[in-house]
């Protein structure tokens, strides 16, 4: 099959590896990200890579989509640079808020003003919220098969691909007719570096912004009111523990291990 | 009784019977509905509904562990892998008895399924719930892990229905009861296919080790271990002590581990055994939601000053092997005397 046109949902979180700074502000009871760098959600990235490589193999385009503040433009301009062809910042006030729901309607009201997009491709969850529920629900609402866990991906012949996912137990290959929406885990690929080429070259390609307006949205589904879920209070669980220190020589220490695995009633 | 306002758990099947993350939920949903009669004044029936080609053996077991009710809705085109058919007969049985609540296990079979369902019946779903409460009003408080864990956020879905929530196995507890089984209700709906989504192949993985939910004793490993020979004396602890071997993802990265399944935290397994012993483990968030509810947490680890000390009940400043093979002496000796 000759070029696919691919769109890659990507999500800006904060950075995963700073997570412990985290916090939530006694008084005000509201989040503390202070200082945290907005990074593309790692598994977006093995996203656009396994995207890339399609296109490398079967030409095509690659468009990167994000729901976001306008500060993604930053991010969407690193997934040009790895190599998208064009971007697309969907950006509105109107789509604070959102829940899963909400959120796939405007990616999926994105995806509808493409044009007709053979596949599309998303990680399988966030960083930050982790809810893994936004490439079914986009799925759905563009009325498109949709498969998640996809640890494989390959373009079989006219208008098909297989898709390989990942199970607790087993691995479930799939044949599945496009248009489609895949979800993909890390193991799929190592997405690419992005190069000072690439870089350079992301400067020139079209990154648009559509607002609300520009969309063929469900007002029914829209942002926070919109959204059939509501978000209550926020805490932080205290998981600390006493911590006390064990000492003495390598077979002392091992002495005083056994020791507490007998007293917590286990038979040694 | 038609399930209306029903309290729901979608039971997915094994190659052996049920899920254990079913029977989880079925307990826990057994408590929910008692708090939602105390609270409304009318206490909802629990249902267990099952999905699948035939109707499915053994749901005595799924009374046992809280169902009133069960439900075992049966297609010849049902099979397993097949989670868009299943979502597709699930979210026709919502639309049609009106739940008030319904359940799903977060695996990868529940975590695909519920999303799907939810966009049909065009409702809210809280994924991966660390736990579910009844709130004065009547409405379920689902309360959500964000950043890794290292939040908690409480979910409502105040307006539409049912109200939606996955959990993953092993957060809450099976408690068998003693109600007696019932008979089950067997519905077959109307299903087509198309060539949209075809199974090619299944491919099963032989898992050797002892499953790390059913162990009392977890020996986890993280990149501290520093190396395939070493990791080989925590698999031998393991044998020694009758534990399973657990890792962190930088140890599952290097190929030290059997796989996917051995992770505990944010992208892997829930454990709560008796004891958790931790060898050269930072005690990254994604890592700690995974084993925070263990009885007693021993910590081994070079740096003094290493997060997950503070998690544990006791720290131990030193080489992971060191300890290692000095535990693997002590134990050896002990079996000899
Ligand atoms: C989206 C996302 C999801 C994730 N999900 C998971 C998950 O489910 N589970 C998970 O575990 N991780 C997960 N991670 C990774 C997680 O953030 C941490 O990177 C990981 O848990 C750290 O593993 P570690 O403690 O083995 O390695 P490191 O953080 O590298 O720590 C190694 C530790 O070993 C100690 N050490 C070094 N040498 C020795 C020695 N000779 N003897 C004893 N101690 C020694 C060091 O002091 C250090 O504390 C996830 C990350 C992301 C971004």
């Amino acid at each position: 099959m000759s070029g696919l046109k691919i769109a890659v949902c990507i999500k800006p979180v904060p950075s995963p590896d700073q997570y412990h700074r985290v916090g939530i502000d006694p008084r005000t009871k509201t989040l503390v990200r202070e200082g945290i760098p907005t990074v593309i959600n790692p598994l977006d990235k093995n996203a656009l890579e396994a995207a890339l490589q399609i296109r490398e193999k079967c030409g095509g385009t690659v468009a990167a989509i994000s729901m976001a503040p306008p500060a993604a433009e930053e991010n969407l301009r690193e997934a040009l640079a790895m190599g998208a062809d064009e971007a697309y910042l969907l950006s509105d006030r109107a789509f604070a808020g959102s829940d899963t729901l909400a959120t796939s309607m405007v990616l999926a009201a994105a995806v509808k003003k493409l044009g007709p997009v053979d596949l599309v491709l998303t990680g399988n969850e966030s960083a930050d919220g982790g809810t893994a529920q936004v490439s079914a629900q986009l799925g759905e609402w563009l009325g498109y098969p949709h498969l998640m866990h996809a640890c494989g991906l390959e373009v079989m012949e006219d208008g098909f691909i297989r898709v390989d996912t990942a199970r607790e137990d087993c691995r479930v290959a799939y044949r599945v007719k496009l248009p489609a929406v895949v979800s993909v885990v890390r193991t799929i690929n190592k997405p690419r570096f992005t190069s000072l080429m690439g870089v350079i070259a992301a400067g020139k390609k079209p990154l648009s912004v559509w607002t609300s307006g520009d969309l063929p949205v469900d007002e029914n589904f829209l942002g926070l009111e919109g959204s059939p879920t509501k978000a209550g209070d926020i805490y932080q669980p205290d998981l600390s523990r006493r911590c006390e220190l064990l000492e003495g020589s390598a077979g002392e220490i091992a002495g005083a291990v056994l020791q507490k695995l007998r007293a917590a009633g286990l038979q040694l | 009784m038609d399930g209306k306002n029903g309290l729901w758990v979608i039971v997915e099947r094994s190659a052996n019977g049920f899920r254990k993350v079913a029977l989880e939920l079925l307990s826990r949903g057994r408590d929910l509905a008692g708090r939602l009669g105390e609270v409304s004044g009318s206490r909802p029936g629990v249902w267990a509904v099952v999905t699948g080609p035939g109707s499915a053996p053994g749901t005595e077991e799924l009374y046992r562990y809280g169902a009133d009710e069960v439900l075992m809705v049966c297609h010849p085109l049902l099979e397993e892998h097949r989670t868009d058919l299943h979502a597709a007969v699930l979210a026709d049985l919502i639309r049609e008895r009106s739940p008030g609540i319904v359940l799903f296990g977060a695996t990868a079979w529940g975590s695909e399924v519920a999303p799907t369902v939810a966009a049909r019946v065009k409702t809210g779903l809280a994924a991966h719930c660390a736990d579910l409460r009844i709130d004065g009003r009547g409405l379920l408080v689902q309360c959500v892990p964000a950043f890794g864990g290292k939040v908690l956020g409480e979910i409502l879905c105040p307006d539409r229905r049912p109200q939606m929530a996955s959990v993953r196995p092993g957060v809450f507890q099976a408690v068998p009861g003693d109600a007696p089984a019932g008979e089950p209700l067997v519905v077959r709906p109307e299903l087509d296919d198309d060539d949209r989504i075809k199974v090619l192949e299944v491919q099963r993985r032989e898992i050797t080790g002892k499953p790390l939910e059913e162990a009392e004793v977890v020996i986890a490993g993280g990149w501290g271990v520093g190396s395939r020979e070493n990791w080989q004396l925590l698999e031998e602890l393991a044998g020694l002590l009758g534990a399973a071997v657990g890792c962190t993802r930088p140890a599952l990265d290097e190929g030290w581990t059997e796989g996917e399944h051995t992770m505990i935290g944010t992208s892997g397994k829930t454990v709560r055994p008796k004891v958790y012993l931790g060898f050269g483990i930072s005690g990254a968030t994604h890592h700690v939601v995974g084993m925070k509810d263990s009885g007693l947490v021993i910590s081994v680890n070079t740096n003094p000053n290493a997060e997950i000390f503070q998690f544990s009940d006791f720290k131990v400043v030193a080489d992971a092997r060191a300890v290692a093979e000095a535990l693997i002496a002590e134990l050896k000796a002990g079996k000899t005397s």
